[in-house]
This record gives C-alpha cells, sequence and structure tokens, in this order.
C-alpha cells in the first residue's frame, strides 16, 4: 500500500468526524476545546463533549478491530520531556485559542485568518523544535 | 431528548475522528516529528491527512452555510473573533514546541489514552495542569495573556 493513502483515507474520516458535529450539533470540532470543556460541568454541552471524546478514544480500539492490530506509537521522549511537552501543550492551547484540530481542520475550512495565523506559528515552532533537538542531539 | 440525541451524535462522530488518527499516522509521535523534521529526514506524507481532512470538513462547512439551523441545535455555535494577537501567536508557538518536543498534539494524545501507555498518561495529565494553568491565570486577572476561547 503506498505511504500517502492511509494518511489520506485517515484525513478525509477525520473531516467528516468534523462535518458530522458541525451540520448535526453545530459544534467546532477542536480537540482541546472540548477537553477543557470537560472542567465545566455544569455547561449544557458536557454530555455531548464528553460523549465526542468517548468516541475519540474509542477510535484506536475500533482500529485494532478492523485492521487486527494497534496502530504504531512511537513515543522516544523521556517522561520528563513529555510532562513538559504536555504543560506547553496544554496552556499554549488554551491561550492561542486551538490546537491543530480547532485552527488546522476546522479553521482552514472556514479560511478564519486567526487559524491560518495559528498553524502557521505552530507548524514553525514545531519545526524549529524539532531541528533544534537535531542540532543539539 | 434532544440532549440524548445530540450525545449519541457526538458520540458518532467522535469514533471516525479517533479512526481517522489511527489510519493515518497521527498516534505516532515519531511519525509526527519526522513530518516536522523538515531539516533531516524529512517525512511529508502527513500533509494528506491535513489535505484530505480540510476538504471534508470544507464541504461540510459549506454546507452549514445553506443550512439555517444545525440538524440537533438551535444555532450554530461558531467562532466570530477575527483579529490575530498577541495570545493567539504566544498561545501557538507554545503549543507547537511542545508539539515537537513530544510529537503529541491534544487529538492523539486524547486517543491514545486507549492504549493505557504510560507515556501518553503522562503527557495528557500534564496537558490538564497546562490548561487548568491558564485558567487560574485568566481568573486570577492575568488579562495581558488574554481570554482564551476555542478556535
Amino acid at each position: 500500500m503506498s505511504t500517502f493513502l492511509p494518511p489520506l483515507a485517515g484525513g478525509l474520516l477525520i473531516g467528516l468526524s468534523a462535518a458530522m458535529l458541525l451540520l448535526l450539533n453545530g459544534r467546532i470540532a477542536g480537540m482541546s476545546g472540548l477537553v477543557a470543556g470537560l472542567g465545566r460541568p455544569r455547561s449544557t454541552r458536557w454530555l455531548a463533549d464528553a460523549a465526542f471524546l468517548i468516541g475519540l478514544i474509542l477510535g484506536p480500539p475500533a482500529f485494532a478491530l478492523l485492521a487486527g492490530h494497534w496502530p504504531a506509537m512511537r513515543i522516544t521522549a523521556s517522561l520528563p520531556v513529555l510532562a513538559l511537552a504536555g504543560l506547553l501543550v496544554g496552556f499554549g492551547t488554551r491561550l492561542g485559542s486551538g490546537c491543530t484540530s480547532g485552527h488546522g481542520v476546522c479553521g482552514l475550512a472556514r479560511l478564519s485568518p486567526r487559524s491560518i495565523a495559528a498553524v502557521l506559528v505552530f507548524l514553525a515552532t514545531g519545526m524549529l523544535t524539532v531541528a533544534a533537538i537535531r542540532v543539539l542531539a | 431528548m434532544s440532549a440524548a440525541l445530540r450525545s449519541l451524535a457526538a458520540l458518532a462522530a467522535g469514533l471516525p475522528f479517533g479512526l481517522g488518527l489511527a489510519l493515518s499516522g497521527m498516534l505516532d509521535p515519531a511519525r509526527v516529528r519526522g513530518f516536522l523534521d523538515v531539516a533531516g529526514a524529512w517525512d511529508p506524507s502527513l500533509v494528506f491527512v491535513l489535505g484530505g481532512a480540510v476538504t471534508v470538513s470544507g464541504l461540510g462547512y459549506a454546507l452549514s452555510r445553506r443550512l439555517p439551523a444545525p440538524v440537533l441545535e438551535t444555532r450554530f455555535d461558531l467562532p466570530t473573533r477575527r483579529r490575530v494577537d498577541a495570545p493567539l501567536l504566544l498561545g501557538a508557538a507554545l503549543f507547537g514546541i511542545g508539539w515537537g518536543l513530544s510529537g503529541f498534539c491534544p487529538g492523539p494524545a486524547v486517543a491514545a489514552l486507549s492504549t493505557g501507555a504510560i507515556p501518553v498518561l503522562v503527557f495528557v495529565a500534564a496537558m490538564l495542569i497546562g490548561m487548568a494553568l491558564h485558567g487560574l491565570l485568566r481568573r486570577s486577572g492575568g488579562s495581558e495573556l488574554g481570554v482564551g476561547r476555542r478556535a
């Protein structure tokens, strides 16, 4: 199978998910926003947002069931680096109002100027970070 | 009744997201970092994930513009802000650094909780702490950091 086909098919499924959530519930499929929303249990949307995240978590086991093997997951960063990265991702996505899904999948589709700017910036700092690790290692 | 229907719809919508992440290779931090490694052994294949996702998501958005309301809700809840400001850029920059360090962004990290792997639990726990820290700073009057809302 081509290297590009599974990413494309996976991307189409992710886009389908975003389109479903928008057309059925009127919501943006932004993962960082949905996760942060779990901290507001009084919100009228809490149950639906939690249900979306449960569906998300069921995705990899569903893949394993269909494909006969779990998806590859090679984690090279140490636990302290992962903890630091998690803090940056959590704080940064709230401050920046979104992540790869909210700004990338949904914001780019709406041609939102804020999302286009955010995607360019997080791609740039992500690439610079990986390049810096390459130089230092 | 409609709250139950909306939750069921959300559950049904969440599954293809997790399935798509698993199929696409986005759950593999080594591959994601290969995608970001433009100065080294660059693996551009994950461009197709974003391309495919934005295309279908864009079709959904175009269709939503022709509907008076979503099927199960009274109105579309879309971000209205358009100004590119400092909190947006600083937040995106910090997120990118964390993404490059780990190879995880929020969606794949949450989906990967189903593997039960300890490194994933550590990352997601730290991510929740980072989100809570932002909430605390905002509430304690850190208005210069801006008020974070969804994309």
